[in-house]
């Protein structure tokens, strides 16, 4: 699978993930994992260390995830992600598409290893933003604060301080 | 932050510079240190292993440079830029990024001097053989790739010829053998033309010329536009691991970012030629009024292109602004505005004439600059080329009476006045 996608279907390219990355709120983590040796739940570990987000973590068979309580579905919890990060089998991702059009998500990333293209255009015909195949841990640390001091076009615009 | 698409002009005086976090200072503070100090030594060592992002020490990064850095790919449309002491500098970190010894270069014939040299006698010693195709013509250039070729290279708007390089056709020719396509577009800055818009992978400017625009201060930047796969197995250097930065890749670990990050963290801090954030700062004074210079720069450039076409005492204008040039279509298509404020004209009488011409103008200043605010002229025939003859002059493209000009910001009424006078002194003899 290329970076560009595989002609069928091509991810948001990296200035419009920061946009992504950076006017993300709310993040539900869809699959998280309580067990260390997870990716979800290292992924979990820095979104809960190193971001501003609000993160709530989704998975039936879990009842509490890093200390924080694990809901059953999307639609359980107590506030509306604006981004769903997926870690689940291909197979699963129309109903977890289904409650992430349902609740009112606006992007739904899939994780490392979920790249299926009919996913993807269900959802943009839905109005969400998708991104496939990307690890949301490393598209955030990439764009964390020294961004912008290594020469990139961070997009950011304002007569404001900045803050981190 | 606002979801806004800020426009070009917005961009010039914004991107890359919101208030100062700590002082609210509004202007870009020149940030005059050498180093930077860590939090603690695991902050320390995060930033030496590229774990995260920071000034280290400003021969890699430093925030004024990178104020400048920011707002130069914002302007271009690029993913992230790397600031230089000198638009050759840029260049050959490109380079050496790209090729060692026994690979190989497409440049385009008829590319600054300097440029030439650089490629055809320091790079070729260092191995790094480069062919120089003429016109750039994407067919040719197509047929001299090899599969040791590593960059396909060329000016937007070249010098003295006044070629305009078809930057699609050559990024489909580039594209189809999975190397990226350079552009130097110095001479249009990304006011006239953004080669990435058109497929170009990197970009190259001098800032010395109309980026800086007042003629004081050097620089020079690389951009690249992200869209290129670096891992498409023709570049090892950025798929196989690095020691110095313990092992990592710079394909694998930063992706789009790899190139840029390689060019910094490698390239700067391996050879050296950094931007001091003085020059950073003058250079960012410059780039805010970007886009009102330029458009008078192309108007003045025009009026001045067309006056000289019509007097009789003028042997050729080589614009490609003005129809009868062979790549009008081109410049029409890539520079919409104008093909740049640069150009060559020839002053009937030969080689004496033209250093007639040079002697006799008043406003007009005599050196080998060009993109100043001032209009600039120079007469090769009687400086940089004057060991050569009427016949090598012609087999490189510089007829002995060519004049270079570089057309500055004055009235342009002042501007044709002084050519008028200085025409006149120089073809006093022939009439």
């Amino acid at each position: 699978m290329s970076e560009q996608g595989n002609g069928e279907w091509t991810n948001p390219d990296a200035r419009e993930r920061l946009a992504i990355v950076r006017r993300t709120k709310t993040v539900a983590v869809l699959g998280a994992s309580s067990k260390p040796q997870r990716a979800s739940n290292f992924v979990a570990t820095y979104l809960l260390a190193s971001t501003n987000y609000d993160v709530y973590f989704v998975n039936p068979n879990e009842t509490e995830i890093l200390g924080r309580p694990a809901y059953p579905t999307t639609a359980a919890l107590p506030v509306v992600p604006d981004l769903v990060d997926v870690f689940r089998r291909p197979a699963d991702l129309p109903e977890v598409l289904a409650d992430a059009i349902d609740v009112g998500a606006t992007t739904f990333w899939l994780q490392f290893g979920l790249f299926v293209p009919e996913i993807a255009r269900k959802a943009e015909a839905a109005g969400l933003t998708v991104v496939m195949d990307r690890c949301l841990k490393i598209e955030h640390a990439r764009f964390h604060g020294g961004l912008h001091l290594a020469g990139f076009n961070t997009g950011v615009i304002s007569s404001r301080k900045q803050q981190r | 932050m606002a979801d806004r698409q800020w426009g070009f002009a917005t961009r010039a005086v914004h991107a890359g510079a919101t208030p100062d976090a700590e002082t609210g200072a509004r202007a870009v503070p020149i940030y005059q240190t050498t180093s930077f100090v860590f939090d603690d030594t695991t902050d320390a060592s995060a930033l030496f292993a590229l774990q995260k992002f920071g000034s280290i020490y400003s021969r890699i990064g430093n925030p004024t440079v990178a104020a400048l850095e920011e707002r130069l790919a914002s302007l271009d449309g690029g993913l992230g830029a790397v600031a230089t002491a000198s638009g050759l500098s840029a260049q050959f970190l490109t380079f050496a990024s790209l090729a060692g010894t026994g690979e190989q270069i497409v440049a385009a014939a008829g590319l600054y001097g300097g440029s030439v040299t650089q490629l055809d006698v320091t790079m070729r010693r260092f191995g790094v053989d480069t062919t120089f195709v003429p016109g750039a013509d994407p067919e040719k250039v197509a047929a001299a790739i090899n599969d040791r070729t590593k960059v396909v290279f060329a000016e937007l708007i070249a010098n003295p010829s006044g070629e305009i390089a078809d930057i699609a056709a050559l990024a489909d020719v580039a594209h189809s053998a999975r190397i990226p396509l350079a552009i130097d577009a110095t001479l249009a800055t990304p006011y006239l033309c953004r080669p990435i818009e058109h497929g170009a992978d990197i970009v190259i400017h001098s800032a010395t010329k109309f980026l800086g625009g007042h003629g004081t201060t050097l620089g020079g930047v690389a951009i690249e536009g992200g869209r290129f796969d670096w891992g498409n197995g023709r570049f090892p250097t950025m798929t196989e691991p690095v020691p110095s930065y313990g092992g990592l890749t710079w394909w694998g670990n930063f992706q789009e970012f790899g190139w840029l990050t390689k060019v910094r963290a490698e390239q700067l801090r391996d050879i050296g030629p950094s931007l001091s954030p003085l020059a950073a700062f003058l250079l960012l004074q410059g780039v805010e009024t970007l886009p009102q210079r330029m458009a008078v720069h192309v108007a003045n450039a025009r009026a001045v292109a067309e006056w000289l076409a019509a007097d009789s005492r003028v042997s050729f204008v080589r614009w490609a602004g003005l129809p009868d040039h062979p790549h009008h279509e081109l410049a029409a298509r890539y520079t919409p505005e104008g093909p740049g404020a640069v150009f060559a004209f020839g002053v009937r009488g030969g080689r004496a004439a033209g250093e007639r011409f040079i002697g006799a103008v008043q406003l007009a200043s005599h050196l080998a600059n060009v993109g100043d605010a001032r209009t600039l002229v120079i007469h090769p025939g009687s400086t940089t080329h004057r060991q050569l003859s009427e016949e090598q002059l012609a087999e490189a493209g510089v007829p002995a009476d060519l004049v270079r000009i570089s057309v500055g910001l004055e009235d342009v009424d002042d501007i044709l006045w002084d050519l008028d006078q200085a025409l006149a002194a120089a073809t006093k003899d022939e009439t």
